[in-house]
């Protein structure tokens, strides 16, 4: 009797969940499934001993001591380590102090139009953008015969500062102004104000924004692949030419490792994002 | 002693803060405002919310400049000088207790700015700790506490660097209705054993009558009297001012007679007494608005020439006491309200007559 | 009163000197990031402006001769011989296609898309944190890898064909690769995150008590969901349709990878230009065709997504 009556309430509330649409579910596991089936065969065939990319033989580690050994992909992988991280450094403190700019002072005229021009890279075809940098440095080029990995470096910093500008921005304004007036009201002069009270609460903005920037420039494609001069091949770069040869486990190796790096970065972005409360 | 006032704490001169680019196409925030604010009052700005109460406060604090007029801390002009050269401290509505920090990092951050040396920032940091009785919370981050504990660190970290005048926002807005009440002794409390000039915004008559030693209630960026509780419970000099604070009946009547801040008026109702007169008022025999509080009132036996009548519409329980709205002859209603002194105390039905009888000296001609 | 009430109020002096403190301090901090994105991002488009009206070098580049043929060339051809002009869709076709291929892409999103947002939107906080950080990672992982872990998918010999034959319901690889509809499966797989995102953000802030009292109004699951959740989330729904049309236009790794030289789209095709076919003005003129592509989305976007609900003008 008892079992009856909890088995026919426990139908009746799943029969009265408001927020269930048919059908919804199954659509969000096709979703992830389509999301990450791809990349898992992608991860598993870099495991495997033959050279097959297709048929799974035997655990082995042996493509990712030929990456590991490759000196194309050392080389490439240190470009893109080099372009990623000045180009992060550089764009997050533009980034930050355009963020400051743009929340911590009463609105004021233009204060639109410079944050259209800070999001412009985000609105423009990544293509157009590509193009538009190389012949605009192929004019600097033939001006001041200066050539260099400062290209290059320049274009993703300019990419990279709607990405890091995003978070920090959110960041801000979420940050009550009152916090700040508190500083000041208790005889910190701005320069105090901005180093006790300002930057410490916006620091987890600062680095989510400094590790997005860090991505955005090592995933980089379109824009180095226009840019970029002999002997800069970024490691997407380095993927793309080998791709186009033709597919081996050795790519896959290096797109793993690839990726985890990404997942890391993106796990601590996601974990700073949910520090406030 | 000389037979001039002592130099107020505040001197708020003709002060006035608009924003946008002027008068007419801006918003006229404060308009005008002149106001002293005596050394060691508890002072109290009250109004509803957009009457320029907060403007005022935040002007004082520096967190904004006015536009026009000057402001005198103790006889010193205050233009230019950025908040953290101003020595006023503020207790922010929501506290803005910093996050990243403990109690009592919060507690020394504004010695610190002053470079307060070490030893006397930590016994200091003690001695407001204790005064806000939260010694044991000391090591806490300002998020582990409860919405009255945040309330006290907010006034410990405030009072830390020894203001001279302690600026508070509706402090105890966030708060429910008991901690409210204890909050309100203690801040009192505070003010005494201090001896800091208070400057306390608030919405709330209660909170206002209760606490203040003087109040200024405010209305679309200006003032409209200036008074201690009393005064501007039993003579409010203007509409606005009765209908705000507490219940009031507003009846209609002439001056009959004058005579300095009295005056003998006829109710239209009927009713001849004295009521007091505000400074600035209407000559005789016009119709003026005559405020009688609903306490002032009660029932009397039989008719009379000295009393009001008319017939009950409609009672209203309210645990320690009834509301009675009654009907006149005039047309007006008027509200009567009693102390309940338990059953039987009351015989009167919706539908009765009734006769009324006015305190003694309890109307007040209002300007409107 | 004064009769004139505001010829006697002058802004004091420290108001006008703090604004000016204010207006240097904004100045100081904003100019460097506008000026580097002015300077990579803004400027260098009037370049290509100018660069679409002249005529190509001999080995890349320009020389400085003024010249309409860029703009001619996208839709005639002229002839080796005796220079007439004739009509040809070869590259319309592929205008066609990048459009065609966009808005299919964004349907299928959005199709996908609704249903995961919405029940993510549903889960208990906790869940919703976890799914959420799901959907996210592809978002940020390398655009490039995927693809390429699509191809693998998709060949010849990969996963789907080898399945199909085991199976027995083909009996030789049937080719998807290099065909429209892999370029369309890439590019769903590519920017299926852009539509999930914004739309879970609209859905999560709906007050769900509207759900109750619509219910509460005899209103069925269906008529609920077209009537109240729908016309709520639109802003969320708009937003992901813009994020996932203007990418996929300008795609330019899914249709090199995913397309061959079989489904080429405007991204291939400007690279094209600026690559083998060292016709700089020409790659210059598709660029442009394709920033006027994408204006017209976003005006689109603006004029009917943007704002909540209803149909807003100007």
């Amino acid at each position: 009797m008892v079992d009856i009556a909890t088995t026919a309430r426990r139908k009746i509330i799943k029969g009265i969940d408001l927020k269930y649409q048919p059908g919804f579910s199954q659509i969000t596991w096709f979703c992830i499934v389509v999301l990450y089936a791809p990349i898992a065969v992608l991860v598993l065939f870099s495991f495997n001993e033959n050279r097959s990319v297709t048929v799974w033989t035997q655990f082995s580690l042996d493509w990712y001591v030929k990456a590991w050994e490759n000196e194309g992909i050392q080389h490439a992988a240190l470009v893109s380590l080099e372009v990623a991280f000045v180009a992060m450094v550089i764009s997050t403190i533009l980034a930050t102090m355009a963020a400051l700019v743009t929340t911590r002072t009463p609105p004021y005229r233009g204060m639109n139009i410079a944050v259209a021009v800070i999001n412009q890279p985000l609105m423009v075809p990544e293509v157009v953008t590509a193009v538009a940098t190389l012949i605009f440095f192929a004019i600097i080029k033939q001006a001041t015969g200066i050539s260099g990995i400062g290209y290059l470096i320049a274009a993703h910093t300019a990419f990279c500062i709607p990405f890091a500008y995003m978070p920090i921005r959110a960041r801000l304004e979420d940050m009550d102004l009152s916090l700040e007036q508190a500083a000041a009201d208790l005889y910190a002069p701005p320069f105090k104000v901005f180093r006790r009270v300002t930057l410490p609460l916006l620091m987890p903005g600062i680095l989510a924004g400094a590790m997005l920037a860090f991505i955005v420039s090592l995933d980089d494609v379109i824009i180095t692949l226009f840019v970029a001069g002999p002997g800069e091949t970024t490691l997407p770069l380095y993927i793309l030419g080998q791709i186009r040869r033709g597919v081996t486990p050795e790519i896959n190796a290096v797109s793993t490792v690839f990726l985890g790096i990404s997942v890391i970065l993106v796990t601590f972005i996601f974990l700073f994002g949910k520090d406030k409360k | 002693m000389s037979t001039q006032t002592a130099t107020a704490a505040i001197d708020i001169r003709e002060t006035s803060k608009i924003y946008g680019r002027n008068r007419e196409t801006g918003v006229v925030a404060l308009d005008q405002v002149s106001l002293a604010i005596r050394d060691n009052e508890f002072f109290t700005l009250l109004g509803p919310s957009g009457c320029g109460k907060t403007t005022l406060l935040r002007l004082i604090a520096g967190f904004e400049q006015p536009t026009h007029g000057e402001i005198l801390l103790f006889g010193e002009h205050l233009e230019g000088l950025p908040p953290y050269k101003r020595p006023v401290n503020t207790v922010f509505q929501h506290y803005a207790l910093f996050p990243h920090m403990t109690v009592a990092e919060n507690i020394s951050f504004g010695l610190e700015m002053l470079d307060t040396p070490n030893t006397q920032i930590s016994s200091t940091v003690k001695e407001v700790l204790g005064l806000v009785q939260m010694e044991h919370l000391a090591n806490r981050k300002t998020d582990q506490l409860s919405g009255g504990q945040q309330q006290r660190v907010a006034l410990a970290r405030a009072l830390a660097p020894k203001p001279k005048v302690l600026l508070l926002d509706e402090p105890l807005s966030a708060l429910d209705f008991k901690l409210r009440k204890e909050m309100q002794v203690e801040l009192k409390r505070l003010q005494n054993e201090t001896g800091i000039t208070f400057i306390f915004v608030t919405h709330d008559q209660e909170e206002a009558l209760t606490m203040s030693d003087r109040v200024a209630v405010m209305r679309d960026g200006l003032i409209l009297q200036v008074g201690n509780p009393r005064e501007i419970y039993d003579r409010p000099a203007k509409r606005f001012v009765a209908d705000f604070i507490g219940d009031i009946n507003i009846l209609k009547g002439r001056i009959l007679s004058k005579n300095g801040a009295q005056a003998t008026v006829k109710l239209n109702a009927g009713y001849q007494g004295t009521a007091g007169l505000p400074a600035e008022t209407d000559s005789l025999g016009d119709e003026v608005s005559i405020a009688i509080r609903p306490e002032q009132l009660s029932f009397v036996s039989g008719a009379g020439p000295e009393h009001l009548s008319g017939s009950i519409q409609h009672i209203s329980y309210f645990g320690s006491g009834f509301d009675y709205e009654i009907v006149m002859p005039t047309g007006e209603t008027i509200m009567l309200q009693l102390q309940n002194r338990g059953a039987g105390d009351h015989a009167y039905t919706v539908g009765d007559r009734a006769h009324i009888a006015i305190s003694e000296n309890s109307m007040q001609i209002l300007a409107d | 009163m004064s009769d004139q009430p505001s010829a006697n109020i002058q802004p004091s002096s420290s108001v006008v000197a703090e604004e000016k403190r204010l207006r240097n301090t904004r100045l100081g901090l904003l100019a460097p990031g506008i000026l580097t994105i002015f300077c990579i991002g803004i400027m260098p488009l009037s370049i290509v402006l100018v660069y679409s009206f002249l005529e190509p070098g001999d080995f890349g580049g320009v020389s400085w001769v003024l010249s309409f043929d860029a703009y001619v060339q996208l839709l005639f051809e002229e002839d080796i011989f005796d220079e007439t002009l004739s009509f040809t869709t070869d590259y319309l076709q592929i205008f066609l296609r990048s459009v065609g291929l966009g808005l299919f892409t964004t349907i299928a999103c959005l199709l996908v898309g609704f249903p995961t947002a919405y029940f993510i939107a549903t889960q208990p906080p906790a869940r919703r944190n976890a799914w959420l950080f799901l959907i996210t990672i592809p978002f940020w992982t390398n655009l490039l890898i995927r693809t390429y872990a699509m191809l693998l998918i998709l060949r010849d010999q990969g996963i789907i064909n080898l399945a199909l034959i085991e199976i027995g319901l083909i009996d030789r690889a049937i080719p998807i690769l290099y065909t429209d509809f892999a370029v369309c499966l890439g590019l769903v797989y590519a920017y299926l995150p852009f539509m999930v995102l914004p739309i879970y953000a609209s859905l999560e802030k709906l007050d769900f008590r509207l759900v109750e009292a619509s219910y509460d109004l005899y209103a069925t699951r269906f008529k609920v969901l077209k009537r109240i959740i729908i016309p709520l989330a639109k802003p969320g729904i708009a937003a992901g349709c813009i994020l996932v049309l203007i990418p996929s236009l300008g795609a330019f790794i899914t249709p090199a990878l995913l397309g061959g030289g079989k489904s080429l789209m405007i991204g291939n095709l400007i690279e094209l230009q600026f690559g083998q076919a060292r016709n700089w003005p020409f790659g210059s003129a598709i660029a442009l065709v394709l920033m006027v592509l994408v204006m017209l989305s976003l005006m689109t976007y603006l004029r009917y997504g943007a704002r909540k609900g209803a149909p807003a003008h100007g």
